[in-house]
């Protein structure tokens, strides 16, 4: 258990680590005295702290546990997230859009995105509903931040995770409430030079352990080939994309309607969702009207840059290399407590739980299971497993899979035991200390051993079981601040983006009650916060539709705002009503898309059931549909409303539109 | 493999495109 490994030097740099973020937050609230200070930071921020707490608040604990778990998973075909994070969430957003987003938010004194918006509109509708969207929504992004953050430090500390969550939370309140967007930008600052320096180190290791650049990449091509659980899907090694295609491939077992689904996935949701919804994320799009100038925003693309790349690019490089480690240099000293799954008969194996989604072993024509011994809404893999206790508690803490049986067998890991004869019986060595060579690819390593005592891969816990089996003791420390850093930089920001959005842009243009900005904020902020850890304190596990949140949110931004957000910017032509009919309809095709189309949300929130009658998409008989993306689908639809409804309406008058677009 | 070198090539330009932009216009813009 690695809650015994922290120990006093630990705790001691926690807590100075904490002072320092006290310190910082307080130094935000002597420094603001204005509703501007406390809103955009003054507008007088330095191009370095402006470009840290702009990276610093896009990379949080999903991008680098959740998505490096991803690319464990599915490979390095995610660098192409990496490029998107970089040169669309960077270049083409500072280049392009922070500039003009800059100079309209000083001329039309705007303090928050929405704010922004309504005023080029001139309409309270677009300023008010798109504050809606970011109350309602972001809690739900933060949600799933807060949860990751959490429960890293209840596993690693030893204590409960309401307690986690509570002080958690509270920490970041207190800057985030006193300190104002000033507060957050100088912890973001810290922070992403703790992440900086935590990721390089990452790398380096990495890249150590696996035999150096060359040795570890070829390595991963070689084990790439080798039949892999996600081939069903596309998946082609870890060095190479998925399979491209449309449609139902023949196959032994007759048509796979999935053959291509791995491809849309990685493209569509992964790379397309996070990397075009970046331009249109609240929290960041207010930090161009944080600097003074366009000078600013040149000076601070030198960090930028190098900032996302370091981030995202190391996180999926190592989440990719982690399967060489896994797969030929992991040993797993300790005592052999249990052999399970042992056995001629089905109902004697164990189950290893490998995708969820509601419904997923039950027959459309009757309900009843596809297989007898795992629950309905599982897919699980046959085999026989190894419990060991590495910590001397006597407590089995690492579930390994010894073999798999029947067709299962050539993708599942074939564990050796030192000592132990190939097709010996591992029974022999129970009670005593052993050494396991696990080989097995990073997903099936990272089994986790749910609380109604099934077995699970869980993505998730690759990134952290890699740290802890590959990575020296230190390390551990430092990837700890690393990633209290990133869910905290996150975190802050979001807080203070919600509670912009209620305050000012909800309550202040409901009410007609204006010029108590920071106050009606401050407690914006503190009721974002509280929906956020409701939501963590019901969900701890998280919960399929909180996993997917970071997507969902970046994808929903991307069609309800970012239409309205560049024509607003760019063309003179953009009346109110195109921006108003394409926010509406980039919104709610995105929501019938995610509760009607796209199974994994689908089936979640379990509304798309009882209409189709069991079905877990209207679309479910069609291949590659139900994993599409519904950016794809509602962006287009969102742009091509914003140009069609522009043309048939009337523009703002030349005043307004001179004010908007002073030079 | 072609098209995850072409990312990896990509990832390490733009990241460079960045800070060439941003030592080119270093006192551009005020």
């Amino acid at each position: 258990m690695l809650a015994q490994s922290v120990g006093l030097v630990e705790i001691i740099v926690v807590v100075i680590y904490m002072m320092v973020i006290g310190y910082l937050g307080w130094l935000g609230y002597r420094r603001t005295r204005t509703a501007t200070d406390y809103l955009v930071a003054g507008r007088k921020v330095h191009p370095f702290v402006m470009a840290l707490s702009y990276g610093a608040t896009f990379i949080s604990t999903s991008a680098i546990v959740g998505f490096g778990g991803v690319a464990g998973m599915f490979g390095m075909s995610l660098l192409w997230l990496t490029f998107l994070n970089i040169f669309v969430g960077i270049f083409i957003a500072f280049v392009f859009l922070g500039g003009p987003t800059r100079k309209m938010g000083h001329h039309l004194d705007a303090h928050t995105f929405p704010e922004l918006l309504g005023r080029r509109y001139q309409s309270k509708f677009v300023q008010i509903f798109s504050g809606l969207v970011i109350f309602l929504f972001m809690p739900l992004y933060a949600a799933a931040v807060l949860i990751g953050g959490c429960a890293f430090i209840a596993s690693q500390f030893g204590i409960d995770y309401n307690t986690a969550l509570l002080v958690f939370s509270v920490l970041i309140a207190a800057y985030v409430i006193v300190g104002g967007l000033k507060g957050v930008m100088y912890t973001d600052a810290l922070q992403g030079s703790i992440m900086f320096v935590g990721m390089i180190v990452l790398l380096v290791f990495t890249y150590v352990i696996v035999g150096g650049v060359v040795e570890g990449h070829s390595q991963m091509v070689e084990l790439g080939k080798d039949p892999n659980i996600f081939g069903g899907i596309g998946f082609q090694g870890w060095a190479s994309m998925p399979k491209f295609g449309w449609g139902a491939v023949e196959a032994a077992k007759g048509p796979n309607p999935d053959a291509y689904n791995l491809w849309w996935i990685v493209i569509s949701t992964i790379t397309l969702g996070v990397g075009i919804g970046v331009l249109a994320q609240p929290q960041l799009a207010v930090r161009f009207m944080t600097v003074k100038s366009r000078r600013e925003l040149n000076r601070a693309m030198l960090v930028g840059g190098v900032f996302i790349l370091i981030m995202t690019g190391v996180a999926f490089t190592v989440g990719s290399l982690s399967n060489v480690y896994f797969l030929t240099k992991e040993k797993v000293e300790g005592k052999l407590v249990s052999v399970t799954g042992v056995g001629a008969e089905k109902s004697e194996w164990d189950w290893v739980i490998a995708k969820k989604e509601r419904g997923l072993n039950l027959k459309p024509e009757d309900g009843s299971k596809k297989n007898p011994f795992i629950g309905p809404d599982v897919k699980a893999v046959p085999c026989q497993m190894l419990h060991l206790d590495t910590s001397s508690d006597g407590n089995a803490d690492t579930h390994l899979i010894f073999k798999g049986y029947g067709g299962a067998a050539a993708i599942t890991p074939k564990a050796e035991i030192e000592g132990l004869a190939k097709g010996g019986d591992p029974k022999t060595f129970i009670g005593r200390e052993v050494v396991v060579h696990p080989r097995a690819t990073a997903y099936m390593r990272a089994i986790v051993k749910n609380a109604d005592g099934t077995y699970e891969c869980k993505t998730s816990r690759i990134i952290p079981y890699y740290i802890r089996s590959a990575m020296p003791k230190w390390f551990g420390l430092l990837f700890l601040l690393t990633l209290l850093a990133a869910a905290m930089s996150t975190l802050s920001s979001q807080f203070h983006a919600v509670g912009t959005s209620i305050g000012r842009d909800v309550y202040e243009q409901v009410t007609g009650r204006h010029g108590r900005s920071i106050g009606v904020t401050r407690i914006g902020i503190l009721v974002g916060i509280v929906l956020a850890v409701i939501i963590s304190y019901l969900n701890p596990g998280g919960g399929y539709i909180i996993a997917r949140a970071t997507a969902i949110f970046f994808g929903l931004c991307a069609s309800a705002f970012l239409p309205a957000f560049i024509g607003g910017l760019f063309f003179k032509r953009t009346t109110r009503t195109g921006a108003i009919a394409s926010m509406i309809v980039g919104f709610s095709v995105t929501a019938f898309w995610l509760v009607f189309v796209k199974t994994s949300e689908a089936s979640a929130l379990g509304l798309v059931q009882k209409f189709t009658g069991g079905k877990s998409s209207i679309l479910a008989d069609s291949p590659n549909w139900p994993v599409v993306d519904p950016i794809l689908i509602a962006l287009p639809l969102s742009i091509l409303t914003v140009i069609i409804v522009s043309l048939m309406t009337k523009p703002s008058s030349k005043e307004h539109l001179a004010d908007c677009f002073h030079k | 493999d072609f098209y995850v070198l072409l990312a990896y090539l990509l990832c390490l330009l733009s990241a460079l495109l960045c800070v060439v932009y941003g030592l080119i216009n270093w006192n551009r813009g005020e």
